[in-house]
């Protein structure tokens, strides 16, 4: 690992200052960020260290409804919030189907934002990438493509996004606070991560300098809590990204679908709302073949771009079965095996 | 700013003082501190043989700078026993001979105490296994692990209902 200097700030504003240097980066749980510094990947010269930083820390409820997440709130304090997770089950669900339990305890809200791509040739400083090195082209294409992108893609990256929880939030109209040498400014989550595009170097919407310092979900969100989930399918039961993911939540008002919420993980650079599939929802009966319909809706402009076109009827069958037993009910708790396709659950529908 | 920090290590306040911000606490516990009792195994958070307690909670010391735990409590392995007497963990692990090579044990010790202070597996099994999925072990003694975690769980519950009484 190449040697930094290191600052820990105690203001927003000093850690803003601190962190506008060119080379600096952020410090939280470093889960992401160590392992990359370890690999050579990133080589920050600088680390502005938040986590001693006050008043990021707290999940709160807000008068509107809604409730608003500190950026250093870490993974498992919030997927083991009583009250967050009975408002917003899919979320705590998709948070406990990510990673492991020492790395839940440790990566924050923020950072989870901010994950790389686990593209392996982005993790193998040998190889061709453009993201970490513009221009240099792109070593995945025609490579081991199995796990890149079907949506949203470019010939300069065809990675994937990794994080499990950014699906449901985008799901359910998640809002980024952001604090920045101007003050402060707020983002959808849905347009916080950019698609590769030719510049896939350039992975979010962040300024230097820009820290998150919350993420929003409306009270809207909470009208789904009924119908909430999230299927990931993986390469084995625990522990590993996702193949491919689905949040699905329907509101559900005499017998027919009110309002649909559709999201994807594992099939582009950013978790892929599919809202042509929730339109065709919309007053549909909460039956299988207005879920396919839906399905096919979602992955409608999806192309491989390698040896992944079974991404794409597997996702459609996630999207199916996660709308299946989002409108089965959300469970009481959420499965001993969160989010995953072999959980067993007395009653809950296995095969559809 | 100065690079030296203060932890309470197995229960001993210690001042710290770093020559280089990089290393980890995973390092600091082995190489600075002779806890060797934390294994370093693929010292990028894949394999769970590096899991220490930071404020009571389990994470992989290998992926924590040194310098961003200042002013925290870190329990390891070799702090975990009263004296002779062995962690009930400990025992269960012998009891249910859940040692092959050995090297990942202390981990998937360190992580079971964690796991059961966070108190959200209770005593099923798929939740155990679940909650341990951190922790690799390439001998393959999954099914004792479980098992040994199971029973010390159940032995704590009974001490703490000996001790209430």
């Amino acid at each position: 690992m190449k040697t930094f200097d290191y600052l820990r700030p105690t203001t927003i504003a000093e850690a803003v200052a601190a962190a506008s240097e060119p080379g600096a980066a952020y410090l939280a749980g470093g889960t992401n960020l160590l392992d990359l510094m370890k690999g050579g990947i990133t080589q920050p010269r600088r680390l502005v260290d938040v986590n001693h930083l006050p008043g990021l820390d707290a999940i709160e409820q807000l008068a509107d409804g809604g409730v608003r997440i500190g950026a250093r709130v870490r993974n498992a304090d919030l997927a083991h919030d009583a009250a967050f997770a009975r408002r917003f089950p899919a979320v705590a669900e998709a948070l406990l189907s990510g990673a492991s339990a020492q790395l839940r305890n440790a990566a924050t809200v923020g950072g989870n934002l901010l994950q790389r791509t686990r593209c392996a040739y982005f993790y193998d400083v040998a190889s061709a990438c453009n993201k970490r090195q513009p221009g240099a082209g792109c070593e995945a294409r025609g490579g081991d493509t199995r796990l890149h992108a079907v949506l949203g893609w470019s010939e300069s990256c065809i990675a994937t996004n990794p994080s499990d929880f950014c699906v449901p939030l985008v799901a359910f109209d998640a809002v980024v606070e952001i604090a920045g040498g101007t003050g402060q400014r707020e983002v959808s989550l849905e347009s916080f991560p950019r698609l590769p595009g030719d510049t896939p170097e350039r992975e979010s919407v962040l300024e230097p300098g820009e820290l998150i310092v919350a993420v929003r979900l409306p009270a809207e969100a909470a009208g789904f809590s009924a119908h909430a989930r999230y299927l990931k399918v993986r390469e084995r039961t625990s522990y590993a990204f996702a193949v491919v993911s689905a949040a699905a939540a329907l509101r559900i008002e005499e017998g027919a679908i009110a309002e649909a919420r559709i999201a994807l993980g594992g099939v582009a650079l950013k978790p892929w709302r599919a809202r042509a599939a929730e339109s065709v929802l919309t007053g549909a009966r909460p039956d299988g073949v207005a879920f396919r319909r839906a399905a096919e809706a979602a992955l409608a402009g999806a192309t491989p771009s390698g040896d992944n076109a079974f991404k794409i009827e597997l996702a459609r069958r996630i999207v199916t079965r996660a709308l299946t037993l989002a409108a089965a009910g959300t469970p009481d708790r959420v499965p001993a095996l969160p989010a995953s396709p072999f959980a067993h659950a007395p009653g809950a529908l296995m095969h559809v | 700013m100065s690079l030296s920090i203060s932890l309470t290590v197995n229960g001993v306040a210690r001042d710290i003082p770093l020559d280089d911000p990089r290393v980890t606490l995973l390092d600091l516990l082995r190489e600075r501190l002779d806890l060797t009792g934390t294994k370093k195994g693929c010292d990028r958070g894949q394999c769970g043989a590096c899991t220490v307690l930071v404020d009571g909670r389990r994470i992989n010391s290998c992926l924590a700078l040194a310098l961003s735990c200042d002013r925290s409590h870190v329990q390891t392995i070799e702090g975990v026993a009263q004296g002779d007497v062995l962690h009930p963990m400990q025992a269960a692990f012998i009891v249910r001979d859940v040692f092959q090579c050995g090297f990942c044990t202390p981990g998937q010790i360190m992580s079971a105490i964690g796991l059961m202070q966070e108190g959200q597996a209770g005593n099923d099994p798929e939740r155990v296994r679940e909650g341990m999925s951190g922790n690799l072990c390439r001998c393959g003694a999954y099914v004792g692990i479980t098992e040994a975690v199971l029973d010390a769980q159940k032995a704590i519950g009974e001490l703490d209902r000996k001790h209430a009484a």
